[in-house]
C-alpha cells in the first residue's frame, strides 16, 4: 500500500517535472550557441594572473572562497564518516577470526598492482603540482594518490595496506591540508591584498612556477583530499574485513 | 541541429535516477540512484558551457583567441562532483549503521529510527 502511494506520488511529480523540463529546454538557446559573458571574463582574469588552466583559476583564484567552503564540506564529511564507522568497543572485543582481504586474487592482478603502485603515486603527484598548467589539480590528483595506496590492498592484503598508512599520519595530513588552505588565505590578508587573494608574483603563463598562490592551494587540497579518501575508504574496509558480521538477516 | 540533445539527455538521466529513487528496495541502490540524479547536473552544466568548435579552457598550448568552453561552469561541475563524493561517503556510512542496527536495508520496511520494522 505504502509502496503504491510512493510510486503514485513520484510518478505524478516526475511527470510534472518532465513537462516543465521540456518547456524549459524549448526556451533555452541551443547548446554551443550560448554566449558566455562570465566565461570570457574568467578567461581574461586567468590570463591576468598567468594561470594556464582557466578552470583552476576560477576554482582557486576567482572563486577561492567558495572552494574553501567546498573543502570544509569534504573535511566535515570525512570526519563524519570516520565517526560513523568507528569500531565500537563491543565490536573490537569480539575476537573472531577475520580475513585480511583478497586471498584469491589472480597473480596477474597482484603483479599489476605492484607495478602500478609507484606509477599511480607519481601520476597523482604530477596531477596535483601541474594543476595550474594542465587539466587536473588538487581534487583530481588527491583522488589518484589515494587510489594508488589502495592498489597495495589489491596487490597484497590488508596488513600491507596498514603498514603503508601508519595510524595518525593521515588524520594529521587531513587536518594540515585544510589548515594550509586557510593559512594561504590568511597570508593574502597579511600581504594587504585580501583573504585568498592571489598575491604572490604571477610569473609567466605556462611556466611551472606561475599563477601565484594557485599551485600552493592545489598542493594543500591534494594533501587534504588524498588523506580524506584514504581515511574514508580505510574505514569502509575496516567494516568489511575486521568487524564481525553477526547482523541478523531479518529485522 | 540537435542543439537540445544534451539538455534532453540530462533530463533523461535525472528522471531515470529519480525513478530509481522512488522504486528502490535497497538503501545502497538508493544511494547509487542519488548519484545518477546528480550526474545529470554535471551534464547540464557542461552542456551549458560548451561552445561550438571550442576546446578545453587550458591555455598552456593554445592561443588566447581560441574559442574555449566556459571555465566557470566547469569549475562548478568540479564542486558538484566533490560534494557528491562527500554526500555518497556519508550516506553509505549511514547505510552501514542502518544495516547493523536494523538488519534490514529495504527503505519501505524501515519506519522511524527507533521503532522496530514491521514484517
Amino acid at each position: 500500500m505504502r509502496r503504491r502511494l510512493v510510486l503514485l506520488l513520484a510518478g505524478a511529480g516526475l511527470l510534472a517535472l518532465a513537462v516543465e523540463a521540456v518547456r524549459a529546454v524549448g526556451a533555452l538557446p541551443g547548446a554551443g550557441e550560448v554566449p558566455h559573458p562570465y566565461g570570457s571574463r574568467a578567461v581574461a582574469a586567468a590570463f591576468d594572473h598567468a594561470t594556464a588552466n582557466a578552470v583552476m583559476s576560477v576554482t582557486l583564484d576567482q572563486r577561492g572562497f567558495d572552494t574553501l567552503g567546498e573543502e570544509l564540506i569534504l573535511l566535515a564529511a570525512a570526519v563524519g564518516t570516520v565517526l560513523l564507522l568507528r569500531r565500537l568497543t563491543a565490536e573490537a572485543e569480539a575476537d573472531t577470526p577475520h580475513s585480511y582481504g583478497p586471498e584469491d586474487v589472480f597473480e596477474a592482478v597482484r603483479l599489476i598492482g605492484y607495478l602500478l603502485l609507484p606509477v599511480t603515486l607519481l601520476v597523482g603527484g604530477y596531477i596535483v603540482v601541474h594543476g595550474h598548467l594542465t587539466p587536473g589539480g588538487g581534487f583530481q590528483g588527491g583522488t589518484v594518490l589515494a587510489s594508488g595506496l589502495f592498489l597495495a590492498y589489491l596487490a597484497a592484503d590488508y596488513r600491507a595496506l596498514d603498514r603503508l598508512r601508519p595510524p595518525g599520519l593521515f588524520d594529521t595530513a587531513e587536518g594540515l591540508g585544510a589548515f594550509a588552505y586557510v593559512a594561504i588565505g590568511v597570508s593574502g590578508l597579511l600581504s594587504g591584498s585580501g583573504f585568498l587573494a592571489d598575491w604572490l608574483p604571477h610569473g609567466t603563463l605556462g611556466h611551472p612556477l606561475s599563477a601565484g598562490t594557485v599551485p600552493l592551494l592545489n598542493v594543500a587540497i591534494g594533501v587534504e583530499v588524498g588523506a580524506a579518501f584514504v581515511l574514508v575508504v580505510a574505514k569502509f574496509l575496516d567494516q568489511a574485513l575486521l568487524v564481525p558480521q553477526d547482523v541478523p538477516e531479518e529485522g | 541541429m540537435l542543439s537540445w540533445l544534451p539538455y534532453a539527455v540530462a533530463g533523461w538521466i535525472f528522471l531515470v535516477g529519480a525513478y530509481g529513487l522512488a522504486t528502490s528496495r535497497h538503501l545502497v541502490h538508493t544511494v547509487v540512484c542519488l548519484n545518477v540524479v546528480q550526474s545529470s547536473t554535471y551534464l547540464l552544466l557542461l552542456a551549458l558551457g560548451w561552445t561550438r568548435d571550442g576546446t578545453a579552457p587550458i591555455f598552456a598550448d593554445i592561443g588566447r583567441k581560441r574559442a574555449v568552453a566556459d571555465p566557470v561552469v566547469q569549475a562548478m561541475t568540479l564542486t558538484d562532483i566533490v560534494v557528491g563524493a562527500a554526500v555518497t561517503a556519508l550516506l553509505l556510512a549511514l547505510t552501514i549503521q542502518v544495516a547493523k542496527r536494523r538488519g534490514n536495508l529495504d527503505p519501505h520496511r524501515l519506519r522511524s529510527l527507533e521503532q522496530e520494522s514491521e514484517e
